[in-house]
């Protein structure tokens, strides 16, 4: 299912420091056009389908259509995620509707202290198994 | 032909940025976040610096970038030693157990870490039904390390709300490395966007990794990374089998796209010694979407039956399979039983059906209609967090899993060594486990044969099962063992033989043969004198398809069609030299693609080499087609010369430390 973006709600990320879409794509399939200042996917057979520029664009001007080599047309799966859960509409192909909302985590984002509270590393102990804050399991 | 050369006449010469670091960490995945949590612990006391480069953005890099529906590996209320002996059954009979185990040791306290993190973690409720993460927190159950009791969907595997796994892991991972670079004082040490295509021995001391170089995919610029340390951890290798799909569904490959055999060719190219390049993972999964089967199957209770509705699993396929097969036959582990799906395929009894709607019928009969709306959510939460396009292609064929079957399928061939296959490199082992022979450690845990090479998740050999968590945890023994070797030689300092203006030369090499004959055709996609990256990749994948046991030939191979296809090969190693590549973009693809190359002919000389068929199901030596134990129960090690292009295989004795 590649990704498509949605020229009317495109607007290049002109107000950020830098277009989401390309930012995120794990494999760099997101293209800013800087003449009309729109992104597009520039290599459509190598999308694996896992929503990160859908879910990140500001302007909701991404998504996804169905791979044509085999799947018909029709449906479609939109996501909304928030901070701490994502929304999700899946469209069907006879017009039927199904809504989920599920978890995504349950501290603020940009919360996590990594090692507050967590034992300094104990050097005497490096070479042993086990980790900084927490030896190896025995049995 | 003669032989292309860069010297910067017709494509613009980078800049390259030189950076030194003590502990270098190619990938952004599972694992070297795992790595860059725990060494920066251990660093930064000591004024160590630990530099992490990803050539994606590390919310969203690696296998995990799109989320996860469960952790597939805790061991929680288990044994560690039936971890390794379930791993042992799956992956036929070899695997090193002493890194199985130190897997099992270790792996829980990532998972604890995931949830203090923030990871919604299904809980099992009161009265014995499922609870998600809001569900388990707002009824007060406790924490899994607290004493809490997961959901599980197999012995093993716990149900997560991971759509945003990756993204929580990773933020732990970047404040880690910013507690780093604060108290080391550097000006960044997290780079994305950067493609790493090499690693450089050390100048004095061949034996030892030195650098690494790579490019920016955003900028034109080299960077040269050199290190006392690395820990390689960038993944398997995908699509370098010719998918089942035909045109733009190429890009919906089971596992991710991304993952294109750098792990391994990084390695090799410094003459790390591989194991276990034979083995494959073939899943078998919704066709077309690949959605996953592992909830359909364990939580659910699902069953797969042929379209005659028969357990494909019984019978006269079974009694056939024990006398190839035995005793792993019996075992009926995933390549067994894909293996049993194949031969009814070959009968023509296909489709291969997931009985989704009698699974859920049955367990309607057990529930009220809330509880069945739960389920439902479930269900469809299993695909949208790791697996959307399953869930799209659902949409746009009307199918209602409640009411109707689905298709499941054995996708194209997989290289890789977390999830169900154990390709990867030979790695020193904990050295503390009773019974592992004395030669498995050599001083550093994970640690390659190339002193200061570590490596984690994908590319650890003989050493499949440890999925997203133990990918992690594996990340952090690896870093912490590295650390180690840091402090032990503080004097080491690495050189390279190789200058700033040879390695720009060498990586920019694509770019100057494209722009130096890109006029040469009015359509630069026609030209006589290079091959763009996406025409590399479509041979490699009909000459692995053909030749090495792909879809093609029902995984078919054997010691003449191998020979032919490693013959093919070497002309496409040969043509390397003249990829050429219009931008960044193309250059990474090219590179990505050399990387595919290599992994692929490690993995046909290990088929070549090993004479059985030790994985019935991912593939069949036609010439020897039964298992072997008398002579083959043992690992297959090679080794790459890359400068002058030779190799070197060998039976290594396996040795069974648990029952």
């Amino acid at each position: 299912m590649p990704s498509f973006v949605i020229t009317e709600k495109c607007d290049g990320c002109k107000a950020q420091d830098k277009t989401a879409c390309q930012y995120i794509c794990p494999n760099d399939l997101m293209a800013l056009d800087r003449d009309k200042m729109k992104a597009w996917n520039q290599e459509p057979e190598q999308c694996w389908e896992c929503y990160n520029c859908v879910k990140i664009c500001p302007q909701q001007a991404i998504e996804v259509r169905a791979y044509q080599d085999f799947a018909p047309l029709g449906g479609n799966v939109i996501p909304l995620r928030g901070t701490d859960s994502i929304m999700w509409t899946v469209k069907f192909r006879n017009g039927s509707l199904k809504r989920f909302k599920f978890p995504i985590r349950l501290t603020a984002e940009g919360s996590i202290d990594p090692y507050t509270g967590k034992p300094e590393a104990d050097f005497s102990k490096i070479k042993a198994p086990g980790f900084f804050n927490k030896p190896a399991r025995t049995e | 032909m003669e032989k292309e050369t860069c010297t910067f006449s017709y494509c613009q010469k980078p800049e390259v940025v030189e950076v030194e670091t003590d502990l270098l960490l190619i990938g952004g995945g599972m694992a070297c976040c795992g790595s860059a949590f725990e060494a920066a612990r251990w660093a930064t006391p000591k004024g160590l610096k630990v530099t992490l480069v990803d050539k994606a953005a590390t919310d969203r890099s690696g296998a995990v970038a799109m989320g996860l529906s469960a952790i597939n590996t805790y061991i929680g209320e288990n044994k560690v030693e039936d971890y390794v002996a379930y791993v042992r059954g799956d992956l036929m009979g070899i695997i090193r157990e002493d890194l199985v185990f130190d897997q099992g040791r270790h792996v829980d306290d990532s998972v604890h870490l995931f949830e203090e993190w923030g990871l919604p973690i299904w809980k099992k409720a009161d009265d014995g039904f499922s609870l998600d993460g809001f569900q388990a927190r707002d009824e007060g159950k406790a924490m899994l390390k607290d004493g809490g009791v997961p959901v599980r969907s197999g012995k093993w595997q716990i149900m997560i709300n991971g759509e945003s796994y990756k993204v929580v892991v990773a933020e732990a991972a970047k404040a880690a490395l910013e507690f780093n670079r604060k108290a080391t004082g550097v000006a960044q040490n997290h780079f994305e966007r950067v493609f790493i295509v090499k690693l450089y021995k050390d100048a004095n001391d061949p034996k030892r990794v030195a650098a690494a170089a790579g490019f920016s995919v955003r900028e034109n610029k080299i960077y040269l990374f050199k290190a006392k340390a690395m820990i390689n951890a960038s993944g398997g290798a995908v699509n370098v089998f010719r998918p089942r799909s035909v045109a733009e569904g190429q890009g919906r490959a089971w596992y991710p796209v991304w993952n294109s055999g750098s792990g391994f060719a990084l390695g090799m190219q410094v003459g790390a010694e591989l194991t276990m390049m034979e083995n494959r993972f073939v899943p078998a999964r919704f066709k077309d979407g690949y959605g996953p089967v592992g909830a359909w199957f364990l939580f659910f209770k699902a069953k797969a039956t042929n379209a005659l509705g028969e357990d494909y699993c019984t019978g006269e396929n079974f009694e056939e399979t024990k006398k190839l097969y035995s005793p792993y036959a019996e075992k009926m582990g995933t390549a067994i039983r894909n293996h049993m799906m194949m031969m009814d395929m070959k009968k023509g009894k296909g489709p291969i059906l997931m009985n989704t709607h009698l699974a859920m019928a049955e367990l309607a009969t057990k529930m009220d209609a809330k509880r069945i709306k739960h389920l439902e959510a479930e269900a469809w939460e299993d695909f949208l967090d790791m697996a959307i396009g399953q869930a799209g292609l659902w949409a746009c064929k009307n199918v209602s899993p409640d009411k109707e079957p689905s298709e499941i399928m054995p996708t194209e061939p997989y290289l890789l060594g977390s999830h169900a296959g154990c390709a990867g490199f030979w790695c020193s082992g904990p050295g503390d486990i009773k019974g592992a022979p004395a030669e498995w450690s050599w001083g550093y845990n994970r640690m390659s044969t190339v002193k200061g090479l570590f490596m984690a998740g994908d590319v650890v050999g003989a050493s499949g099962h440890k999925f997203s968590s133990g990918s992690h945890a594996e990340g952090r023994i690896a870093a912490k063992a590295a650390i180690a070797l840091i402090l032990d030689e503080p004097n080491f300092k690495p050189t390279i033989k190789a200058t700033a203006d040879e390695i720009s030369a060498e990586l920019y090499l694509p770019y100057e043969v494209f722009e130096k004959y890109k006029v040469y055709s009015t359509d630069p996609l026609i030209n006589p004198f290079y091959i763009r990256p996406k025409m590399l990749q479509a041979r490699l994948q009909k000459i692995s398809d053909e030749y090495f046991g792909g879809c093609g030939t029902w995984y078919m191979t054997s010691k003449t069609m191998l020979d032919e296809g490693l013959k093919q090969l070497e002309v496409l190693k040969e043509d390397a030299n003249k990829m050429g590549a219009a931008n960044l973009h193309e250059l990474m693809r090219c590179w990505e693609n050399y990387h595919r190359i290599l992994s692929v002919e490690a993995h046909a000389r290990h088929i070549l080499f090993r004479e059985e068929s030790r994985y019935p199901g991912y593939y069949y030596r036609g010439d020897h087609i039964a298992i072997n134990d008398k002579d083959w129960k043992c690992f297959v090690n090679s080794r790459y010369d890359a400068d002058t292009n030779t190799w070197e295989l060998k039976k290594v004795p396996y040795v069974q430390i648990y029952k």
